[in-house]
């Protein structure tokens, strides 16, 4: 890695129809964090923290992107694993549709979630019926919906680790009496972790930031529903300094959360981040 | 403890065919060149990979028949495999011993079987270490451990020293050879090199194309190559004919005088070191002289092995200077001569 980098330092070597575009390419993505560092009222940054409902609507954002992240651990690693290593027919066409939510639009998400699993929803209705349950508008809506948009970043980053990772090592497990789940739980698991690090980790950010598809199906209830980015959105419109130190945070919280992930799970010679 | 193999299994185009038996404290080389399905035949084994058809057997429990496939993990089968292939993320005693832990072995005893196997294979005192720090013959020294800590009733061995470089290779293979020795189930090694086959084996067989072509000890497999590739592999040059007394007329024309009667279909073999090369026909009259061209040269210690085509292929080992005096260089014309008394004859 220091050898790579080093490598660009000197490197006079890259050509100037790929370094200009590079440049503008970075430009485009720093500008608008520098913008809102420039623009935060910093003299006011303290009674703005402070506010009612921004300690709130923080907790709420990362309790739900929490647990919308160990729920797309606990499902999305074995269905990796499915895509990934095992022969039943119709693989790509199951992955296909385990990645469709990633180029479906977010808001698209939230109202096929609601047809599902609203009152008048086909499990929906069931749920209301047979155990009184309501989930629209609630807290674990706001964690359904996240998990929805979020674990197929999970799991294309762990079936990528999984194809990378050598299946021999499976073979050898066998060999020595590890039956499949055996051989999954003490040699394919730990031989990918660091890929499922990168892909949790990726899926906490997305969860972090979801915005569309949370408010379709969760709605926006101080307390319950209303996270950060729909906080932030929503001061945007009454109190424009309101929505910039609401940004900062989340800003500061999702580099801080990358920054510690990367030096105690992923190592600098790292995976994809 | 008798391990009995007869099984057909189909890989892309070729078909794998192949039957033997090994017994206890046996071992048995699958000896053939690259692509002749010998991993293949060895993954069956090990049940990694069911067979098309036929029988895996170690005495009378059935590992594979038209009914059967036990799964690699309930087989008593311990595997080394060309890069030693350690779990990298366990330290090397907890490799040792991660069979006797599947099998239901409690962790102090487990670790202390690993420790004693570790120091069989001479790597006490370096359990503690990660797989990455060691070298490669400690590796492979380490995965043998890993496969003879269960104890099993077969050990496969699927070219267990090509990855190690030459010298490590020598040491390597003669410790596994006292390994060998001490381990009472069957063996089945798979090499293409034939010196692994000669060190380790009591008895080879040779796999060309999925197929055997020849099976025996392994001074028998020298002695008689039967195919091309045998022959070549033991330096041996292969020419099959028909005998008419003190002469072999060869299947690809030419005839060779030998020494003793030989008759019907028989192979000539010809030892490169009794092959002598001239620039211009020799003087006398040696029965046995062909023009040829010098076709590759291969510096092979202190001699240089040169193959030489014509009407009759054969292999020639000249030292070095005799190269060098006769200022031979691939494409060169020679005449080859050999004695009739250096042929050797046997039935095909």
């Amino acid at each position: 890695m220091s050898r790579a980098v080093s490598r660009v330092r000197e490197g006079s070597g890259v050509p100037l129809p790929l370094l200009a575009p590079a440049a503008l390419g970075v430009a485009f993505l720093v500008l608008p964090v520098i913008g809102l560092l420039v623009r935060a009222p910093w003299s006011s940054l303290g009674s703005q923290l402070t506010a009612p409902g921004v300690g709130q609507a923080l907790r709420l954002s990362l309790v739900s992107a929490t647990i919308a992240t160990l729920l797309s651990l606990l499902l999305g690693v074995p269905l990796a694993w499915v895509l990934a290593r095992s022969r039943i027919r119709g693989r790509a066409v199951l992955r296909a549709l385990v990645t469709v939510p990633l180029v479906l639009p977010p808001v698209v998400g939230g109202v096929a979630l609601f047809l599902v699993l609203g009152r008048q929803g086909i499990v929906g209705s069931w749920l209301d019926d047979a155990f009184g349950i309501t989930i629209p508008f609630t807290t674990t809506a706001v964690v359904i919906a996240e998990t929805f948009v979020a674990m197929p970043f999970l799991v294309i980053s762990v079936e990528g680790a999984l194809r990378a990772a050598d299946a021999r090592f499976e073979d050898v497990a066998a060999t020595l009496g590890a039956g499949r789940w055996t051989t999954f739980r003490r040699v394919t698991l730990p031989l990918v972790a660091p890929g499922v690090a990168a892909g949790a980790v990726l899926c906490w950010a997305r969860a972090l930031g979801e915005f569309g598809a949370t408010i379709t199906f969760a709605g926006n209830f101080p307390g319950t529903t209303q996270t950060m980015p729909i906080a932030v959105y929503l001061a945007l419109q009454r109190d424009p300094e309101a929505a910039i130190v609401l940004s900062l945070v989340l800003l500061a919280v999702s580099l801080a959360t990358l920054l510690l992930l990367r030096d105690r799970w992923l190592g600098r010679s790292g995976a994809p981040l | 403890m008798t391990l009995t193999a007869e099984v057909t299994v189909r890989r892309g185009s070729l078909t794998v065919s192949a039957g033997f038996e090994v017994a206890g404290g046996e071992v048995l080389a699958v000896l053939g060149p690259n692509g002749a399905g010998k991993s293949t035949l060895v993954r069956v084994l090990a049940g990694l990979l069911p067979p098309d058809a036929g029988r895996v057997a170690v005495d009378d429990v059935v590992w594979d028949d038209e009914r059967t496939h036990l799964p690699a993990h309930d087989r008593s089968v311990g595997m080394v495999f060309q890069d030693a292939l350690l779990f990298p993320h366990l330290s090397v005693a907890d490799n040792v011993a991660f069979g006797l832990r599947t099998r239901g072995v409690s962790r102090a005893a487990a670790r202390a079987a690993a420790e004693a196997w570790l120091a069989r294979v001479g790597l006490a005192g370096l359990g503690g270490r990660r797989p990455a720090e060691l070298s490669g013959g400690q590796a492979q020294r380490a995965a043998l451990a890993r496969a003879l800590a269960v104890d099993p009733a077969v050990l496969l061995l699927d070219e267990p020293l090509s990855a190690l470089d030459a010298r490590t290779r020598l040491t390597v293979r003669a410790e596994l050879r006292r390994h060998l020795a001490d381990f009472p189930g069957s063996t089945v090694l798979v090499t293409h090199d034939p010196v692994d086959a000669m060190a380790l084996a009591d008895r080879v067989v040779v796999v060309e194309e999925g197929r055997i072509v020849q099976a025996g000890t392994p001074l028998d497999v020298a002695r008689h190559p039967r195919t091309d590739y045998v022959a070549r592999l033991v330096g041996l040059a292969l020419l099959p004919g028909t005998g008419e007394g003190r002469s072999v007329r060869l299947d690809g024309g030419g005839v060779v005088a030998v020494a003793d009667e030989a008759a019907g279909p028989v192979f000539a073999a010809v030892r490169p070191e009794s092959v002598a090369l001239y620039l211009s026909r020799p003087d006398g009259s040696p029965r046995n002289v062909w023009p040829a061209r010098l076709v590759a040269a291969t510096p092979h210690g202190a001699t240089v092995r040169c193959e030489l085509d014509g009407e009759v292929p054969l292999i020639a080992d000249v030292t070095a200077t005799a190269f060098a005096e006769l200022g031979l260089a691939p494409g060169a014309q020679v005449w080859a001569t050999v004695k009739a008394s250096e042929v050797a004859v046997y039935e095909r």
